[in-house]
Order: structure tokens, then C-alpha cells, then sequence
């Protein structure tokens, strides 16, 4: 129990301060603290497996890329209209607009999610976490989406490359 | 023990501060980490509700949400860069025709 509010307080903070940065490279790295914290509360899951893919996958191979591009374009600060003094959250005019759709979802899931019954709310005894029974499932049940998401790798992969090529045309 | 509400609740907080980042912020990049917030988020409640169902489902969906975020990532960041070069900007306030 402690250790879920450990994770979770240090999970929400990072998120907020990935919002709250004005530096995007400090935004990125805030971002891999609260997938650090999320991998914790995989393994409070039972699913040590997801929590290791979610570590290399997520915080070593695509944050790393964001870092990468960040440190590519090399343009740190946020540039509006508005003063560069004024801190983004406390801009004025639409954004607040985000900030109290924000403030409604999260009351609106919360009353949702109190309001049932509390029975329902505790784990059972029998969890899946061997790596053995994921493969098998994995390789058997679905097996077809595995294959779709080879393809989707493929297009991702020819897209990015074709959308960041520069045009010859465009500076000759 | 945390309950399963506990973890919905946590993946709610996440959620809506990725939607938040989305509306509020104006760096194409902190958009797209918001995004992934909010990926996270769903990972997080559907790991729970795999748990809580005792199937190895909700872990399984868990890495195909993973790849999608991962093409999503890649593609979103060539697209980033190629607006970087042609306005010199990273607000999407900037983006507003669809041809230059």
C-alpha cells in the first residue's frame, strides 16, 4: 500500500512537471522519472514483464528519441504571442480552457469510479505474470495483431523516413 | 492492498493531466509527451484490469499500445521536424494553412 502511493505521488508529480517545464528536455526527462514510477507500480501488478518492457521500450528507446529531436531543432523555449516571462499554465484567453477540461474529467472518472459498489474493487488470487504464458498467448491468440503490428512497424518506419527527407527541390 | 479502484483512479489523475498538457501547453513536443501520458495512463488501467480479471489480455493489449506508441512517436517527430523546417517554430498556433 505504501509502496502504491510512493509510485503513484511520484508518477503524478513527474506529469505535472512534464506540463509545468518550459524546457522540453527537462519536460523529457521528468517524463522518464514517471514511466520509472509506472514500471513500480507494474511489478505491484504482477506484471514484472511489462514493467521491464515498459523501462526499455518506452523510457530507453522512445524518450530517447524525443530527446534526440529536441536536442536536433535545438529551439528550448516556447514562443507565443504572450510575454516570455509569463509561465505557460498561467497564460490567459483558451488555455484555461484546457486546464478546466482537465479539472472535470478527472472529478467526472473519479465520482464514476467511487459510486460502485466496493466489492468489486479487490484483487483476486490468480494473476498471470510468467512470461511463458504471455508468449503462449502472445504467439497463439494473437497472434494475427502480431503480425498486423510487424506491417504497421514497416509503414511507420518508411513514413518517418519519407516525411523527414528533405526536399531537393526546396533548397537547391 | 490497493483495490482496482485505486489504480483507475491513479490512470484517471494521468489521463487528465495528459489531456491537460494537450489544451494548455503550445510546443508541438510537450504535446506529444502529453500524448504519451495519456497512452501510459491506459496501459496503466488496463494492466489493472488484467490483474484484476486474472487474464494475461490486458498485459498482452499493454504491448500493442506500446508499438502503436512507438510508430506514433517516430512518425509524429518527422512530422515535427519537417513543420520545424519550413517555419522555423514549434507552436501549432503557427501551422495554420494546409499548403506553404
Amino acid at each position: 500500500m505504501t509502496l502504491f502511493y510512493l509510485f503513484g505521488a511520484v508518477a503524478v508529480i513527474a506529469s505535472l512537471l512534464v506540463i509545468a517545464q518550459r524546457n522540453p528536455i527537462y519536460s523529457v526527462l521528468l517524463l522518464i522519472a514517471s514511466f520509472g514510477a509506472l514500471s513500480g507500480l507494474y511489478v505491484l501488478l504482477d506484471a514484472p514483464f511489462v514493467a521491464v518492457t515498459q523501462i526499455i521500450v518506452y523510457a530507453g528507446a522512445i524518450m530517447v528519441l524525443f530527446l534526440f529531436v529536441v536536442m536536433l531543432l535545438n529551439a528550448p523555449h516556447e514562443e507565443t504571442e504572450h510575454d516570455e516571462k509569463v509561465h505557460p499554465l498561467r497564460r490567459p484567453g483558451p488555455m484555461r480552457f484546457g486546464a478546466a477540461l482537465a479539472v472535470a474529467l478527472v472529478v467526472e472518472l473519479i465520482w464514476a469510479l467511487t459510486r460502485g459498489t466496493s466489492e468489486a474493487g479487490a484483487f483476486g488470487e490468480t494473476a498471470v505474470s510468467s512470461v511463458r504464458a504471455l508468449g503462449r498467448s502472445l504467439f497463439t491468440d494473437y497472434a494475427f495483431a502480431f503480425e498486423v503490428t510487424s506491417v504497421l512497424i514497416l509503414v511507420a518506419m518508411v513514413g518517418a523516413v519519407v516525411l523527414a527527407k528533405r526536399d531537393p527541390r526546396a533548397h537547391s | 492492498m490497493p483495490t482496482l479502484n485505486d489504480y483507475l483512479v491513479l490512470s484517471a489523475i494521468l489521463f487528465a493531466i495528459g489531456t491537460a498538457g494537450v489544451f494548455v501547453r503550445r510546443n508541438l513536443i510537450t504535446i506529444l509527451l502529453s500524448i504519451e501520458i495519456m497512452l501510459n495512463a491506459v496501459n496503466l488501467s488496463f494492466v489493472a484490469f488484467g490483474r484484476s480479471l486474472g487474464t494475461a489480455d490486458g498485459q498482452i493489449i499493454v504491448f500493442f499500445v506500446m508499438t502503436v506508441a512507438a510508430a506514433e512517436a517516430a512518425v509524429g517527430l518527422a512530422i515535427v521536424i519537417g513543420l520545424f523546417r519550413h517555419r522555423e517554430s514549434l507552436n501549432p498556433d503557427t501551422f495554420t494553412s494546409l499548403k506553404w
